[in-house]
């Protein structure tokens, strides 16, 4: 039994009874389990929140990107910068409806806004179908980070084995409230592991990130402009994609449905502004990327940059550490994909689909069979099928940022109807579809979800003006 | 529109002109500024200045919005 290995579990095991532990007075209904009763301030949405931007992509991919592509990593920096500007202007309207009629998920919205329930299964299933292999990558993340901070003394599949069921047993016990509370672990292991690698790993190497930028600049330049090292990533596509996924990043069903939590939409508003700050830590994490580069040039896969630099540089208790922010970095955002995915399927396809007469008893009883459900699917596909929904992933931005229209015209537009929304949101997906089939993304030059999202505004906003004007079920 | 929201809205559109809109403009390596390309530097100090954008949004809206009803 080595240090790392003990730190790693230990913190896996303690988040997990923390998370657990949150939801132990609290009388487990829908309203609690979904959106915490919408009782949480501004820390806990601020947590909630940053648990759902920072995941193990970002700690890989951020880092993998500046080591492999250089310049089109930054977009990662950018995008969350606009998607929170957007949610300064739409959260708090949306709040406001949620509170007003009870609302618990995305497809909630649709049901209210447009009076239907077959658009409210139909943005279910699309929403399931993109969290799906979301929650596929955090996953795989997670097991990457233990094998390699253990030394390989861990197998990927237990790490994943372990961690996640205990993840899901936090969700069942405590809903939201228990993931909130994991996000405390979460972020003081992460900052600190940022922080102390992205400063310490460029002076360690170069006396500082100025003088590592010097180097870089004499030996690859090319990186440190558009496209850098991927030609096909030209500046008006990084344009179409921070559009898409700025626009889209809220549209997720699990980000859109925690914005209910919170206490009033004042909280939300002011989250939404100090939010951006916390994007600044993902410089740091490009510094890591880009030393890599100069330092352990020629890694197949530039994903492993981060972790194979501080295997090479740091002591192996150190490793345990970055393994135990790693794992919990994972453990967060796949406990609000599950959370959410269960909701969508029990509350939105189940009940709106196949039996409204269904009790809300009943609806939470099957949300929390439903995370069962998705543990053992996703198990099953994360062991044996590690490849198999891959491809799917490219379909997950893409898809959600589909659902924007119908949302942003249903809050603010009188003239938008049920109609226009569907056709807009068929035609959208189609197109999406479409384009990454037929294997034209970038479209153009453009991001295929871009592409989709013109043609999905502009039918919902001509179909709109030529049915019939109707409010749906708001008042 | 009411005033506050109109004026919150233009500073909103502020950091999608500087981070998405300028990028053509800004896709250079020179001046290197306080260590960082110029390009990472640009990018970094609007990521910076956007909360305070919104910040200022925050502070119009609730200056020229009449008050509603406690949310």
């Amino acid at each position: 039994m080595n240090l790392a290995l003990i730190i790693i579990f230990t913190t896996i095991i303690l988040s997990s009874f923390l998370g657990i532990y949150a939801g132990r007075k609290v009388k487990m209904n829908l309203e609690n389990w979904t959106v915490g009763g919408r009782q949480f301030g501004i820390i806990l949405i601020w947590l909630l929140m940053a648990g759902e931007i920072y995941t193990t992509f970002t700690f890989l991919g951020a880092s993998g990107w500046a080591y492999s592509k250089g310049a089109p990593t930054f977009y990662i920096l950018i995008y969350g910068a606009l998607a929170y500007t957007v949610s300064f202007f739409i959260l708090p309207a949306l709040w406001k409806v949620g509170k007003r009629y009870g609302l618990h998920t995305q497809p909630d919205f649709f049901i209210k806004r447009y009076d239907s329930r077959y658009l409210g299964v139909l943005v279910a299933l699309i929403g399931v179908v993109c969290i799906i292999p979301y929650l596929q990558l955090q996953l795989k993340g997670l097991g990457l980070i233990v094998q390699v901070a253990s030394n390989g003394a861990v197998d990927p599949k237990v790490a994943i084995g372990i961690s996640f069921v205990l993840t899901c047993a936090f969700v069942y016990t405590s809903g939201i409230k228990g993931t909130a509370w994991v996000a405390i672990v979460k972020d003081i292991l992460m900052i600190l592991a940022v922080f102390i690698v992205g400063i310490g790993v460029p002076h360690i190497y170069f006396g500082g990130f100025g003088k590592m930028f010097r180097k870089l600049i004499e030996q690859k330049p090319d990186f440190l402009v558009f496209p850098g090292a991927a030609p096909q990533m030209n500046v008006l596509w990084i344009m179409s994609t921070l559009l898409v996924m700025g626009l889209g990043f809220y549209m997720w069903p699990h980000v859109f449905g925690s914005a209910f939590s919170a206490k009033s939409a004042k909280i939300i508003k002011r989250n939404a502004i100090i939010m951006p700050f916390y994007q600044i830590p993902i410089l740091l994490i490009f510094m890591v990327g880009f030393t890599a580069l100069l330092v352990i040039p020629g890694l197949e896969d530039g994903d492993m940059a981060f972790l194979v630099l501080v295997n090479k540089t740091y002591p192996s208790w150190f490793m345990g550490f970055i393994g135990a922010a790693g794992a919990v970095t994972a453990m967060v955002p796949s406990a609000i994909l599950v959370l959410f995915a269960s909701t969508l399927l029990a509350k939105n396809v189940c009940q709106a689909g196949f039996k409204p007469q269904m009790s809300e008893e009943k609806v939470m009883a099957l949300s929390r069979f439903m995370v069962l459900v998705i543990m053992v699917f996703a198990l099953v596909f994360a062991i044996f099928f590690p490849n198999e929904l891959v491809p799917l992933l490219i379909f997950g931005y893409n898809g959600v940022s589909q659902f924007f229209p119908g949302v942003v015209l249903g809050l603010f537009w009188k003239r938008v109807t049920k109609m226009g929304v569907l056709c807009g949101l068929v035609a959208g997906v189609t197109v999406v579809i479409i384009l990454i089939l037929s294997k034209n993304d970038p479209f153009l030059g453009m991001n295929a979800g871009f592409v989709g999202l013109a043609v999905n505004s502009f039918f919902a906003i001509v179909v709109s003006l030529m049915t019939k004007p109707s409010n749906g079920g708001f008042k | 529109m009411r005033k506050g929201t109109k004026l919150a809205l233009i500073l909103g559109a502020i950091p999608f002109v500087t981070l998405v809109f300028a990028l053509p403009l800004v896709n250079r390596i020179e001046p290197v500024i306080l260590g960082l390309p110029f390009l990472l530097f640009w990018i970094l100090s609007w990521v910076i200045l956007t909360p305070l954008i919104l910040f200022v949004a925050y502070l119009l809206e609730k200056k020229y919005n009449p008050p509603e009803e406690e949310d």
